[in-house]
């Protein structure tokens, strides 16, 4: 009996180790980032394209060149209610003080600098396939636009998903960086990067399951809107039915083909996509025409 | 219950509901007299909208009167098709009601829209690339607006 509770006890540890080992915050190795060097107007690019300023400016900021990451707006969702944190190049309040590899962490694993885990409000599930070098791009971008002394305010999540450890085996289970679809042209090959990695399309426009991860099989096939009433419209081809001439220009001017004006959050990001090349918006279209 | 008493309560009973229907009629025809303006714009830009995406012939001249149409709309006094009480919360309208508690802030955006439509009344009759260059400020001058005020409940 004695010697049983001492195997128990010793499986116990081993169990726990063994959880905590797989599921602690993953890091990317030390040379990850090396031998690359940031652009400033390449990582402008990679900024709209990922819609950083959406979430990262203040409620209602007007659009701007140089936007100013404070942080503050608040997303509420089925798990609680999430604020967008302080990101401008504050070293105290901001990401002033992150290294090109902490912005690597963060987006592509989900790791914040001192090793906690982000939740997944955080779109890393999709900017974990952003290349390396699109990284220290952004990275020297954001350290070119404004400083801003706005304290980041705490998330308010419910019981028990405010437990961060919890995430490791959401993660493990729902977060990697492989394709979501096939693409066959250069040109959608570059789409399909716009949308499943920097765009973050699918986050909105594909429904969730019961954990909140998304439902791959039903891929940009609408959703339900996590922070209000109404719904993601789908995307696809067949229920859409627009041309692919049709999206390039809504991106490029909000106008529907009724000539109807993106309103909402698409608002925010059509301004983004606004400031893309042609080259570029043509290539999200072309992806998206592409789509079953 | 004396019969004068009954017929001022029924006249007076009437006169009330005659009043909520006035109310509701005035609120009713007011959303659609800006949806009609909503239209308006839609078609001119869809005139446009059209040449820029190739989908139809460039012509300068059609382009020039979509453009000062848009222009010429953009310039109505638009305070009586917004009567309080035409907000989502109270009215079959996508209108949020911050349009009537941020004034300011829609008369700025209705002045930017007037701005950019004034840029392609200008630009619209001077060459596809010409128009074609004054369509994305245009189109942003719309999302202004959209963004903040309007319901999206696709």
């Amino acid at each position: 009996m004695h010697r049983f509770t001492i195997i128990l006890g010793v499986l116990a540890i081993f169990g726990l180790s063994s959880f905590y080992f797989y599921t602690r915050p993953g890091t990317l190795p030390a040379d990850f980032l090396s031998g690359l060097q940031g652009n400033v107007k390449r990582g402008e690019t990679v900024f709209h394209a990922a819609g950083c300023a959406s979430c990262h400016t203040a409620p209602n900021a007007e659009p701007s060149t140089l936007p100013i990451l404070q942080g503050a707006q608040s997303f509420s969702s089925p798990f609680g209610v999430f604020m967008a944190p302080n990101i401008s190049p504050d070293p105290t309040y901001g990401i002033g003080d992150w290294s090109a590899l902490d912005l690597a962490n963060a987006m592509k694993l989900g790791t914040s600098p001192d090793g906690t885990h982000y939740y997944p409000a955080f779109p890393y599930t999709s900017y974990s396939r952003t290349t390396p070098q699109d990284v220290i791009d952004l990275h020297a971008f954001i350290q070119t636009l404004p400083a801003d002394t706005t304290p980041s305010r705490p998330h308010d999540i419910k019981f028990p998903f405010n437990i961060r450890l919890s995430l490791g085996i959401w993660k493990l289970l729902f977060a990697d960086a492989d394709w979501i679809t096939d693409a066959s042209t250069v040109k959608q090959k570059r789409g399909r990067y716009l949308v499943e990695a920097l765009g973050h399309c699918g986050e909105c426009h594909t429904s969730r399951k019961r954990l909140g991860n998304l439902n791959h099989n039903l891929w940009l096939k609408g959703a339900s809107n996590p922070s209000g009433e109404g719904t993601v419209p789908d995307i696809t081809p067949s229920t859409l039915g627009w041309s692919e001439q049709d999206l390039a220009f809504y991106f490029e001017t909000g106008f529907t083909p009724l000539y109807d004006s993106a309103g909402g959050h698409m608002a925010h990001v059509v301004q983004n996509l606004s400031r893309l090349t042609s080259n570029d918006r043509e290539a999200i279209a072309a992806y998206l025409i592409s789509l079953p | 219950m004396n019969r004068t008493f009954r017929i001022i309560t029924i006249t007076i009973s009437l006169v009330l509901t005659g009043s909520v229907i006035h109310a509701d009629g005035h609120i009713d025809a007011a959303i659609k007299a800006r949806q009609a303006q909503m239209q308006l714009y839609a078609f001119n830009l869809g005139t446009l909208g059209s040449m820029a995406k190739g989908q139809a012939e460039y012509d300068a001249t059609v382009a020039t009167t979509a453009a000062s149409n848009l222009a010429a709309l953009s310039m109505l006094d638009q305070s009586l098709i917004w009567p309080k009480g035409s907000d989502s919360g109270s009215a079959k309208s996508n209108a949020k009601i911050e349009i009537w508690t941020n004034f300011p802030d829609i008369m700025n955006k209705g002045k930017a829209m007037a701005d950019a439509a004034l840029l392609m009344k200008a630009a619209a009759g001077g060459g596809l690339d010409s128009m074609r260059g004054a369509m994305g400020p245009l189109g942003a001058s719309c999302g202004g607006c959209h963004k903040v005020y309007k319901e999206t409940r696709n």
